[in-house]
């Protein structure tokens, strides 16, 4: 057992608060991703359950034990750094059981111990090289080995992958995940790669500003963001945000006009949005249609991006907004056309005038909590998957 | 498909540009390297020129070739022998010195404290009081038995005062030097600490190393190669000390504080024996060139891992 509990922590730089009250539950065997954008926190908090940062206050408890004023190495964990901090003048076993001989374990037994590692890692013909002879993705390994050598409670990786291009980093994921599922360990890892935290993560903590504006499992933060913040971040390219007008609520879903007078219901529950209101409309480029069956708006494309799979189209629409549209790679379309859009109310996402996301009427059947100890939700029980009691978040409003 | 896979056969590299320099080049470099030239070889010709005479300043017309005779004379003299001795034991004693202390002061001066930029101005500026006037301020302002701050204090103490260059010479001349070489030392350690990942160093702290265990197996190696510059630089000079000694002790009481460098003076300007000193310097350039060696072989086995 290793879980990992954060009470209300906080971190403050002599007037500047970084970490502003993170209240977090890591289950056992949990690969948690903390992902944000530069300077939201995520690396602080991941270096104070390290114990590489002071906790200005709140508690840490690693198996239910607090651990604010443990050290580093007996807090049970360890962490991969970013750029490897491999110690350049020893061997790669070195490196690996430098831990041990801190520890007093005979030369043997080290070596030993290195050598099983090197084995689960692909590393045993590298272990009397030094660190400057191998290349990025071995540095990589020597450092996640490094970690394996100690059978820490909880592994802690602090944008591993970063470093690497992006073929080796897609390997390494793989990888990453593999380790995880042989060894069954709890990981708390940080990077900015939406990419790598949707594959990797049983559950994602979003953070922005020293808050956590989501935790949920992967396709729960895709399928029922809780805030503008987090809809715009999950998912690539980014959701289209569009300023509409609320017509009618009713049980059934929430009508809105769009700028070009075309109007969609989207089904929401009736919540705090009353007809007449300003909301927020979003919807993702993957669900946007090229479709003159039926078209609710017509736009003109600015610009065209060919991946060869999929294309991307910039389509300004009627209001001046600029959307993104997924289509076809084989789509024809070209600069300047004017093409139709279709949205399809069903998979859109609606914001009040706060920006806080207003409760899908149906949860999507994939966007429950993965997480193997926790069972599946009965609709009553959705809440407390919630890491974080809901309640709205002051938003600082200075100024208006 | 046509056959755009075909390469076309490599050309051999232009054999003209690397095996030998084009004239133009040549006439570019001869003005160092004439220059050089004559600010080295001319000198070290002339010493081994002098070194084969018989030439004493004292009779000049008396000059002649007397073979081995000036090396015969100066090998046999204990004085050199026990000036090559202290030559060493100031070396030694003060690189010790100025790399130990350097590298604890480095450590401390890498730390974040109030006034951090003053302290190092401070601990840096003994390098820039050239070696005359600091062998000037140690001798009348600090070591001096009467009026020096330190007889001050002792005395005050109840100690009783030292009388430092005269008891302690050559520790005083050694503590001199090293006070005005720490600095050099300081600085060089302290970037090269500045340069150490601190990455490297909380992952030696997750790996349960003490402050101790983090210096000797994160630090210390960092700083390997900076430690080998400086002992390389340092004894380069440390085998000439002369200004200290001169302006000091005068290389004694008796031969206390002869070094090398001050008995080649004494020999050249003190006994008008310039063959005798000749000979001298060229054992110093040998000396020079055997620990030249040692160092350069120890320094380039650094720079290579």
């Amino acid at each position: 057992m290793s879980t990992v509990t954060l009470r209300d922590i906080h971190k403050t730089y002599v007037d500047n608060e970084v970490i502003k009250g993170v209240n977090l539950d890591i289950h056992d065997k949990e690969f948690v991703v903390f992902v944000g954008p530069s300077g939201c926190g995520k690396s602080t908090l991941l270096r104070m359950i390290a114990g590489l940062e002071d906790i200005t206050s709140g508690d840490l408890l690693v198996d239910g034990e607090r651990m604010n004023d443990v050290p580093p190495d007996q807090r049970g964990l360890a962490m991969v750094f970013q750029t490897y901090a491999l110690y350049p003048h020893m061997t790669v076993a070195e490196n690996m059981a430098f831990s041990l001989r801190l520890a007093g374990v005979s030369k043997e037994r080290r070596m030993e111990r290195a050598r099983d590692v090197a084995r689960i890692l692909q590393l045993e013909p590298l272990l009397d090289r030094k660190p400057g002879k191998l290349s990025g993705g071995q540095r990589q390994r020597v450092a996640i080995g490094r970690a394996l050598v100690r059978n820490p409670k909880v592994f802690l990786f602090d944008e591993p992958l970063s470093n690497l291009d992006a073929s080796l980093r897609v390997q390494m994921r793989i990888e990453l995940s593999g380790l995880h599922e042989s060894l069954q360990s709890t990981m708390i890892y940080v990077t900015h790669d939406q990419v790598e935290a949707m594959t990797l993560a049983d559950k994602i903590v979003v953070l922005q500003g020293g808050v956590v504006e989501q935790v949920g499992s992967p396709l729960e933060l895709y399928h029922h963001p809780r805030n503008l913040f987090v809809a715009g971040f999950i998912g690539s390219p980014k959701m289209n945000f569009l300023s509409v007008q609320t017509t009618g609520v009713q049980d059934s879903g929430t009508t809105v006009r769009l700028p070009g007078d075309a109007t969609i219901t989207i089904p929401v529950q009736p919540r705090t949005l009353m007809a007449g209101d300003r909301a927020t409309l979003g919807i993702r480029p993957e669900h946007l249609r090229i479709d003159a069956t039926n078209p609710t708006l017509m736009g003109e494309v600015l610009v065209v991006e060919r991946l060869g799979g999929e294309t991307y189209l910039y389509v300004k629409v009627a209001g001046g907004d600029t959307f993104i549209v997924q289509t076809d790679g084989n789509s024809r379309a070209k600069v300047r056309d004017r093409v139709p859009v279709t949205i399809d109310g069903s998979v859109c996402h609606l914001f009040d005038g706060e920006g806080q996301a207003i409760p899908k009427a149906e949860r999507h059947p994939l966007s429950l909590t993965r997480h193997p100890e926790v069972p599946l939700h009965t609709e009553a029980t959705l809440e407390q998957t919630y890491e974080q009691p809901i309640q709205p978040r002051e938003v600082p409003r200075q100024a208006e | 498909m046509t056959s755009s896979v075909a390469t076309r056969p490599q050309q051999p590299p232009p054999a003209r540009a690397r095996s030998h320099r084009s004239i133009p080049a040549r006439l570019l470099v001869a003005p160092s390297v004439i220059l050089l030239v004559l600010w080295m070889v001319v000198p070290l010709a002339m010493a081994i020129w002098f070194a084969f005479q018989r030439y004493n300043l004292l009779i000049p017309d008396n000059r002649e070739f007397v073979g081995f005779a000036n090396f015969a004379y100066i090998l046999t003299d204990p004085t050199l022998w026990i000036s090559i001795g202290i030559t060493l034991v100031l070396v030694v004693s003060v690189l010790a010195i100025t790399i130990g202390l350097g590298t604890v002061l480095a450590v401390l001066f890498n730390q974040e404290f109030p006034g951090r930029g003053i302290a190092r101005v401070l601990a840096i500026s003994p390098f820039f009081v050239m070696p005359t006037v600091s062998a000037l301020i140690w001798k009348n302002m600090l070591m001096h038995p009467v009026n020096g701050l330190f007889a001050q204090i002792t005395r005050g103490l109840g100690l009783g005062a030292i009388d430092w260059f005269a008891d302690f010479p050559l520790l005083a001349i050694i503590i001199i030097v090293a006070w005005q070489w720490l600095p050099f030392s300081l600085l060089i350690l302290l970037t090269a600490i500045q340069s150490l990942d601190t990455d490297q160093m909380e992952a030696a702290r997750m790996d349960g190393a003490s402050a101790m265990q983090l210096f000797r197996f994160v630090v210390l190696p960092h700083l390997n190669r900076a430690i080998a510059v400086v002992a390389m630089i340092e004894t380069i000079f440390f085998l000439t000390i002369f200004a200290e000694i001169f302006v000091t002790t005068g290389g004694g009481p008796g031969l206390a504080t002869t070094n090398l460098a001050y008995y080649i003076y004494l020999k050249a300007l003190l006994e008008f024996d310039v063959g005798g000193a000749s000979a001298g310097g060229l054992i110093a350039v040998v000396l020079a060139n055997i620990v030249a060696i040692f160092l350069m072989r120890s320094v380039a086995r650094n720079l290579d891992t």
